[in-house]
């Protein structure tokens, strides 16, 4: 059966809860990072680019015929890069109702929440609120 | 007998540390190495115990009061001014108008001077490493006048090409506002050459000193500048003070910035008349207890004296200067041989934004980004840096780990 956004952030919770130190953590969200390119090229426009103070994000949403939303993104900075693949895995493939009421719970639990803190200014709190933002646009969209 | 004088800034780095309360701390673990001096020094005790003893023993208004508390706030509170007076050698008092810092002392100028005496194709002289405190504004009052901004170009090394400063320099150029050290390159430019050839061509000049008046003895008399502008949080002062010194003539001339109680004579409401400088452009209560606190930090560096000062610093910038050429695929920004310990770098693939945050998870306080020069790394093509700022408590221990920590980051970004 498939996993529905809370039983992923608990997967994800699961995973990290074997690392000890920071240094784990980072090289595995690094690992993440350096996956393979997140987002179609032609998305890299400006269209696409959430401003954040310090690294760039780019997100596009589509919907699929079966009513979900696929998320796609890529950041210059590859730190952002492993939490936006984080963000990713949990919320893509939801759909629009499910994605709007998430709590994201997973990144505090995982000790990352100093990187939603506006002051980092690393474009992800910005991600997550335009990925809702999408959410809820396609959502009102006719089936 | 006179008493010894009391040991507020003591020449051992250790116990100068110890002055620091605020370093002894730790960060994710592991002790604090505090490298962001350049965006705001650390206080010492000396500084933080005069806002204490302010509070707990003559809190008062300033000026006009009788009793006996307001005498004595009014008192420290000039005496400030006077420090700060002998401390960049204005000739008179009146010339140090207290601000809320560089950003604000810049506006003031530019609201009143610029928007009082610019005029449609007059020139404003910038350079490329200016801080965004030192362009806004001008392109504010460049909006409201007609005045044009013209920009000094460097070479590569970030100092300014002064082979261009005579087709930039002619007789529209009204006003060059220049920063004396690059918050983001450290150079430390030569002003007084451009202050020289500005005033023969009739033009008035603003010197940026935020980054200069923690590290460079500063005499405005000397460099003949029309205005000189610092803030406090950068040299051991508190945040929220800063300084406008203007020559006297010039001041005079100019309109008032703000209006309020302070900075009037008489009020009716047929005619204000203003009141004599510097109280002018003090329009409200001052931040009191931040300017007497601001004197304490002037008393902290000439306790500690400009030649052990630079030594110490000189020693810091070199030893993290070879650190940083000593790791493959790093490259400094700001290469001058005039600098002060500020290093900007970048590591080769790597995103400063990724550096700073493993660096910090060592406990390692550096900046990252644009640091407010966006115009300058479009000069260069990149988008932002990581940058080292040192301070007098820094010491050579604090740049082995500083190594070691971004030699551990690059390997887990690489």
């Amino acid at each position: 059966m498939k996993m529905g956004i809370e039983e992923k952030q608990q997967e994800v919770i699961d995973e990290f809860g074997v690392f000890s130190d920071w240094m784990q953590k980072y090289e595995y969200i690094i690992e993440l990072g350096k996956e393979l390119p997140l987002i179609d090229e032609k998305y890299k426009t400006d269209d696409h680019l959430i401003r954040g103070c310090q690294s760039r994000v780019w997100l596009n949403a589509a919907m699929d015929e079966s009513g979900v939303i696929l998320f796609t993104a890529d950041s210059d900075a590859i730190i952002t890069k492993g939490l936006i693949a984080l963000v990713i895995r949990v919320l893509s493939g939801e759909k629009p109702t499910d994605i709007v009421g998430a709590d994201l719970h997973f990144v505090k639990d995982i000790g990352l929440q100093e990187h939603l803190s506006p002051t980092r200014s690393n474009g992800l709190a910005s991600m997550i609120k335009q990925m809702k933002i999408y959410a809820l646009a396609m959502g009102r969209l006719p089936a | 007998m006179e008493a010894e004088p009391m040991i507020i800034a003591p020449h051992n780095i250790e116990q100068l540390r110890e002055e620091f309360p605020l370093l002894h701390q730790k960060v994710n673990g592991s002790p604090l190495i505090y490298l962001d001096n350049a965006a705001t020094t650390q206080k010492p005790l000396y500084v933080i115990e005069s806002i204490t003893n302010y509070y707990t023993g003559y809190n008062a208004n300033i000026h006009r009061g009788v009793h006996h508390l307001a005498n004595l706030a009014t008192d420290a509170f000039e005496k400030a001014r006077n420090k700060v007076k002998r401390f960049i050698s204005a000739s008179t008092d009146s010339e140090i108008i207290f601000t809320s810092g560089t950003t604000d002392a810049i506006n003031l100028v530019a609201q009143t001077f610029g928007k009082s005496t610019l005029q449609k194709g007059d020139e404003i002289l910038l350079s490329v490493m200016e801080h965004h405190s030192n362009i806004v504004p001008w392109q504010m009052v460049a909006e409201s006048t007609g005045a044009k901004i013209r920009v000094i170009p460097i070479t590569s090394s970030g100092e300014w090409d002064l082979s261009a400063l005579d087709t930039l320099i002619g007789e529209r150029t009204r006003i060059v506002a220049v920063n004396h050290v690059s918050n983001a390159l450290g150079t430390i430019n030569p002003v007084k050459i451009l202050i020289d050839k500005a005033h023969i061509a009739g033009a008035k000049v603003l010197i940026d000193g935020a980054q200069a008046i923690a590290h460079i003895p500063v005499h405005v008399g000397y460099l003949d500048c029309d205005f000189y502008c610092f803030s406090g949080h950068k040299m051991y002062g508190p945040t929220g003070t800063g300084v406008l010194y203007g020559k006297k003539e010039l001041l005079e001339m100019m309109p008032p910035y703000r209006g309020g109680g302070e900075m009037i004579e008489t009020v009716s409401f047929e005619n204000t008349t203003f009141n004599r400088l510097p109280h002018k452009f003090e329009a409200g209560t001052p931040n009191i207890e931040g300017v007497i606190a601001l004197g304490a930090a002037i008393e902290f560096i000439e306790q500690l004296g400009w030649e052990w000062m630079n030594e110490q610093e000189e020693l810091l910038l070199q030893a993290a200067t070879e650190m940083l050429h000593s790791i493959e695929g790093v490259k400094i920004y700001g290469t001058s041989k005039h600098k002060v310990p500020v290093v900007s770098f970048l590591a080769e693939g790597i995103h400063p934004y990724d550096l700073g945050t493993l660096l910090d998870k060592q406990g390692i306080a550096v900046r990252t980004g644009h640091h407010c020069t966006q115009p300058l790394w479009d000069w260069y093509k990149i988008s932002g840096t990581l940058r080292a700022s040192f301070s007098v408590y820094n010491n050579l221990e604090e740049i082995g780990i500083f190594k070691q920590a971004l030699l551990k980051a690059i390997s887990l970004l690489k």
